[in-house]
């Protein structure tokens, strides 16, 4: 029963990163956070049922919905919060526009799904169920494990590893100096939006599938989780946002198997609390917040 | 050529270039010395984009840079390592040299690796290390290897011995004397004047934002009094 529940801790905890590694990307390129990443999320999901219920198949739902949430994070970067950073002061100003952003983009969703739950068609994702040493496992669940493993290596590998990743980091780290060498820190914003963006868009589909239950505001408790994520796993780090969702995944999952349902949050936020006066970074965050760290 | 004519620049109303004019043929070495204030750090910004002209010229060889984005500028072979070194810390040695080629995009590779590491030795023994990580005059160095990579037109740089030990300065401008004999055209910042009249084959000295003097490095040096006039104790450091 115990590994049972690790195990479902550690699919719906891969999940998170998906959401939190995008989110934590563009807070560490930026400084800015982008309250508009839930709905963003919320946005792929939409994506992924409307392309489906209109007869596609689940993968090309899937593929519309990364691309589209990835076009309308990069929108949101452009239309709040470029002004905003040249005009200096950012920081405050970008949470204002992007809860704005927020509404609007929840406002359009209740009003095309007249706010109603919608849900994918049923066996739109084949119904196996895996056993194996006792334990229970749905080809969903290792898909949700599989895509999010998938994604979060090729988005490390990306940032770290490529000429695209060096000049994310190159203009991370010193804008200046960036657009100096020949970077144009606009394109590199436009691109990290547009991976966040689908990213989130990409974990908004696999949760519409795994609580088959997709609405206009699926977003807002992720994005709350979103924030405990990278303040655990340290303001910036891609690395720590992906560890954290894990124990965020893995934790969560327990305490609702095992403790009364109104001390789910109690208890995680409790925890919380805990690794961070032992930590106050959080778990791979560096003396000051920002920028990709956790390289070594 | 680098050809700059009437240039003005102001940050909020202030004025910091009052109309320079000025010139740095190909191959040439140019130094500008200028008392802390003067508008040195400004005139490389205005050319590499940075911060926006008022009024004004910038061509190279002919072409205008005058209102193109620093990174278009870069790619036109305009290459800055601007004061204070401005590694990024965060990436090692090696990933500061590979960016330094971003702006390579449609100009033959002159400078390679390679030379580099030849130039600077210690930066390839260190080429694993993060560039933060290094001493001022090794960030120096990396600084003005990063500028290399993208095969410079014309190499900007902004007191390259601020805040260094004289042994690490020399070492420096060591490798200023060789680039000079390569052939490569630069423009010298430098509060020393010293130093910059030894490196360079003509000089001007900018006060207050406007060219208040101009001549021969080698005149400019034998002639204490201008010097002394515009840059006082600083002359002889
Ligand atoms: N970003 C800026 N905003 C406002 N004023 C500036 C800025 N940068 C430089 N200045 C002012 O412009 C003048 C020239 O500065 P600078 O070009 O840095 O001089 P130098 O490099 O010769 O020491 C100085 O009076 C300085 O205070
Ligand atoms: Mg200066």
């Amino acid at each position: 029963m115990l590994i049972q529940q690790l195990l479902n801790g550690l699919v719906v905890g891969g999940v998170y990163a998906l959401f939190a590694v995008g989110f934590n990307l563009v807070f560490g390129i930026q400084r800015l956070l982008n309250l508009a990443h839930g709905a963003i999320f919320m946005t792929g999901a939409f994506v992924a049922y409307y392309t489906v219920a209109a007869g596609w198949p689940l993968w090309v739902g899937f593929i519309l919905a990364a691309i589209g949430s990835g076009v309308l994070a990069m929108l949101i970067e452009i239309v709040c919060f470029r002004r905003l950073r040249k005009s200096g002061d950012a920081e405050f100003g970008a949470i204002i526009s992007s809860v704005g952003a927020s509404l609007v983009i929840m406002t359009v969703w209740q009003w095309i799904s007249k706010t109603q739950i919608v849900r994918f068609p049923f066996e739109t994702f084949p119904v196996i169920i895996f056993r194996f040493w006792g334990l229970r496992v749905s080809a969903l669940q290792l898909f949700m494990a599989g895509a999010a493993l998938v994604i979060v290596v090729l988005m490390a590998w990306f940032v770290y590893r490529t000429s695209f990743g060096r000049r994310v980091r190159a203009v991370t780290g010193n804008e200046k100096a960036a657009m100096l060498v020949g970077v144009n820190p606009n394109r590199i914003y436009n691109q990290t939006y547009f991976l966040s963006g689908a990213l989130a868009g990409a974990s908004g589909v696999l949760v519409g599938l795994a609580f088959n239950n997709i609405n206009y505001m699926m977003g807002e408790p992720y994005l709350m989780f979103g924030f405990v994520i990278i303040i655990l796993g340290g303001l910036g780090s891609i690395p720590g946002a992906l560890l954290a969702s894990l124990i965020f995944g893995m934790v969560q999952t327990l305490t609702i198997a095992f403790l009364p349902s109104g001390l789910t949050n109690a208890f995680i936020f409790f925890a919380m609390f805990l690794i961070l006066l032992i930590r106050p970074n959080g778990l791979m965050g560096k003396e000051e917040a920002g920028a990709l760290r956790g390289r070594r | 050529m680098l050809e700059i004519d009437r240039l003005e620049v102001r940050y909020s109303g202030i004025e910091a270039l009052r109309g320079v004019s000025m010139t740095v043929n190909s191959g040439e070495v140019v130094a500008m010395i200028g008392p802390n204030g003067a508008g040195k750090s400004t005139l490389l910004n205005a050319i590499s984009g940075i911060v926006p002209a008022h009024a004004g010229h910038i061509r190279l060889d002919g072409r205008e840079l005058t209102v193109l984005p620093a990174w278009t500028v870069s790619a036109m072979g305009v290459l800055h390592v601007p004061e204070g070194r401005q590694v990024f810390a965060d990436l090692t040695v090696l990933e500061n040299l590979q960016l330094g080629e971003t702006c390579l995009k449609s100009r033959p590779r002159r400078t390679t690796l390679t030379d580099v590491y030849d130039l600077f030795p210690i930066l390839r023994e260190r080429q694993a290390q993060l560039a933060g990580s290094l001493s001022g005059g090794q960030q120096q160095m990396l600084a003005i290897g990063r500028a290399l990579m993208g095969s410079p037109e014309i190499l900007l740089l902004d007191e390259p011995s601020l805040g260094l030990a004289p042994v690490i300065i020399a070492q420096v401008f060591d490798a200023l004397r060789a680039l000079r004999a390569s052939g490569l055209t630069i423009l010298l910042i430098e509060q020393n004047a010293h130093l910059a009249l030894q490196a360079s084959d003509r000089a001007y000295i900018i006060d207050q934002g406007r060219i208040v003097h101009s001549g021969a490095s080698a005149d400019l040096a034998q002639d204490d009094s201008v010097i002394a006039h515009y840059l006082g104790d600083l002359a002889g450091a």
